[in-house]
């Protein structure tokens, strides 16, 4: 633990002593208000709520998302530092964990500094705030699933260009999943049993379940397990490649 | 200390590490010399555990590193290859970071990042980030986090590579002052360095040891040991100093250089340094020639690391 939360400090840290922190925050909080109000016509539906705004959500962290995980692991293989860390008395599980709790509290800094849209809509009606509350946990586990398979591919390569296009491809992959793009290409030879497997993996799915307000149990479990699932990967393929 | 049997690693069909087995303990300076590719670092990247072995086993203070790492990686700091840092952060903050990580708290924390700031005079550039440091304090960042926790065992992986002739002084003198109560192994391939600083120079190449033996051992190998050589002070009679040289029953050859004024006696092998010595400097006091310079030569190591890296007989 004192291990994970050094790491983590010094992560944080490392992301507002470059200007890759002010650069996706400022991207991130632009595109947030562009598609809510130009897109998601915020105000030409005349409702207090930010359905608008949460709606855009998953396709702004296909892209932005995997611009955070793609450095993880690449840009320390890549200068050579991962020999330093994993060379310290620390053990996989720590470095994965620590790694990716900054970057998903990184993402979490960028998201909670949208609050002014929440102000907005509190102004100008009387929303349901415990939807609100309620969307924007889903859309932090929501970027913790992305964030925990960028962290995973980006332990493959040295390379932070191919980590990212990976990433976005995967991540691509698992938003549509339940989706006729996605079960088409299973639906013809594999058992339903694997195709209803793959459409429940939605990310959509789930995450539109919880922004309705509704926090069931098994949405939960998906995001925990799926973070889980990907981070313990990493910890396989950090070793792997390390063993090269 | 340091227990290394068998250690064998395979890139594809390709081996870099072949078989190596040794062991040193505490008080040792040990110097790992090899050609470049010879498999240096693939060995202390095993040592280490960041690289595991393809056959073999290492073990750091009892410890062994793929059972038990986490205890072998407590017990030692690793300068690797490069000094790789965290370039964004300054060597303030990644100091701080790594006592963290190393578990240093209270009084002995600060004393610690005193005395290692202190140690490698890093004071001046404490709260720049690492970015924009010359090479020479890069490098000392790396040994500052190597030495930071006073490990038992110390690995530094080409410690003065891109140093500056004081800088590599410094270094040295560091790891001299160190060396006492600690077993530490450098990869080096700068020869005067091993004969500076280590007790023990182990010669490596494609990943097989070659030679294992004190540096002084070693330079005795070379055909250059117990050569004596001569300055002079004019070219008068140059070749005459070389003919008279030649005819001493305890000189096997003589080598001149016209350019430097100097001559090399070889002595025969098997002749103990003090007869060719005292022939020669008898033949010096007897004869009016011009000498400037006199100097009985302990053997040279660049030789002798040259030849048995080529694979010939020395």
């Amino acid at each position: 633990m004192r291990i994970t939360g050094a790491l983590f400090r010094r992560e944080l840290k490392s992301y507002f002593a470059t200007p890759v922190a002010y650069v996706f925050i400022v991207i991130f909080l632009v595109l947030m208000g562009t598609f809510t109000f130009y897109l998601g016509g915020f105000y030409e539906q005349g409702q207090a709520d930010l359905r608008s705004f949460f709606n855009f959500h998953p396709w702004l962290y296909l892209f932005l998302v995997p611009a955070i995980s793609m450095r993880l692991w690449a840009e320390e293989r890549k200068s050579g530092s991962v020999e330093l860390l994993m060379t310290l008395p620390i053990t996989p599980w720590e470095a994965v964990l620590g790694k990716f709790l900054a970057a998903w509290a990184f993402t979490g800094i960028a998201l909670a500094l949208t609050f002014p849209i929440w102000i907005t809509v509190n102004y100008l009606g009387d929303p349901d705030n415990g939807t609100i509350l309620a969307a924007y946990v889903g859309s932090l586990l929501m970027a913790g699933g992305f964030l925990a398979i960028g962290s995973c591919l980006s332990a493959f390569t040295r390379n932070q260009v191919i980590a990212f296009v990976i990433s976005i491809v995967v991540c691509f992959g698992f938003l549509l999943s339940g989706f006729p793009m996605v079960l088409d290409m299973f639906s013809g030879w594999a058992p339903q049993v694997i195709v209803d497997a793959i459409a429940s993996l939605s990310f959509l799915t789930h995450f539109s379940n919880i922004s309705r307000g509704v926090i069931d149990f098994r949405d939960l479990i998906y995001f925990a397990l799926l973070i889980g699932t990907f981070l313990y990967a990493n910890t396989i393929v950090l070793q792997w490649k390390q063993a090269d | 200390m340091i227990k290394i049997d068998g250690l064998t690693k395979h890139y594809g069909r390709h081996t870099v590490v072949d078989n190596l087995s040794f062991h040193c303990e505490p008080g040792e300076v040990l110097g790992f010399l090899g050609p470049n590719g010879a498999g240096k670092s693939t060995t202390m990247k095993m040592l280490t555990g960041f690289v595991a072995p393809s056959a073999g086993s290492a073990s750091v203070c009892g410890h062994d590193i793929a059972t038990d790492g986490l205890a072998a990686r407590k017990r030692l700091g690793y300068l690797p290859e490069g000094a790789p840092c965290y370039a964004e952060m300054t060597p303030g903050s990644f100091l701080d970071f790594i006592a963290d990580v190393r578990g240093l708290e209270g009084n002995e924390r600060k004393a610690r990042l005193d005395e290692v700031v202190e140690m490698l005079h890093l004071g001046p550039v404490l709260h720049q980030s690492i970015d924009t440091l010359s090479k020479g304090f890069k490098r000392r960042v790396g040994l500052a986090q190597a030495i930071l926790h006073d490990p038992d065992v110390l690995i530094l992986d080409e410690p003065t590579d891109g140093l500056d002739p004081n800088q590599k002084h410094e270094v040295r003198e560091l790891i001299h002052s160190m060396s006492a109560e600690k077993l530490i192994v450098i990869s080096t391939h700068i020869l005067e360095e091993v004969e500076a600083v280590c007790t023990r120079a182990i010669i490596i190449a494609n990943g097989r040891i070659l030679a294992d033996d004190t540096p002084h051992n070693l330079a005795m190998q070379s055909r250059y040991h117990n050569a004596v050589r001569l300055s002079l002070g004019g070219d008068d009679n140059f070749d005459e100093v070389e003919a008279a040289l030649a005819k001493l029953d305890s000189v096997d050859t003589t080598e001149s250089d016209r350019e430097h004024g100097t001559i090399t006696a070889v002595a025969k092998s098997g002749s103990d340094g003090a007869s060719n010595w005292h022939k020669i400097t008898d033949l010096v006091n007897n004869s009016n020639w011009n000498i400037s310079g006199l100097q009985l030569e302990a053997g040279r190591l660049d030789e002798v690391f040259r030849q048995i890296t080529r694979g010939e007989k020395v």
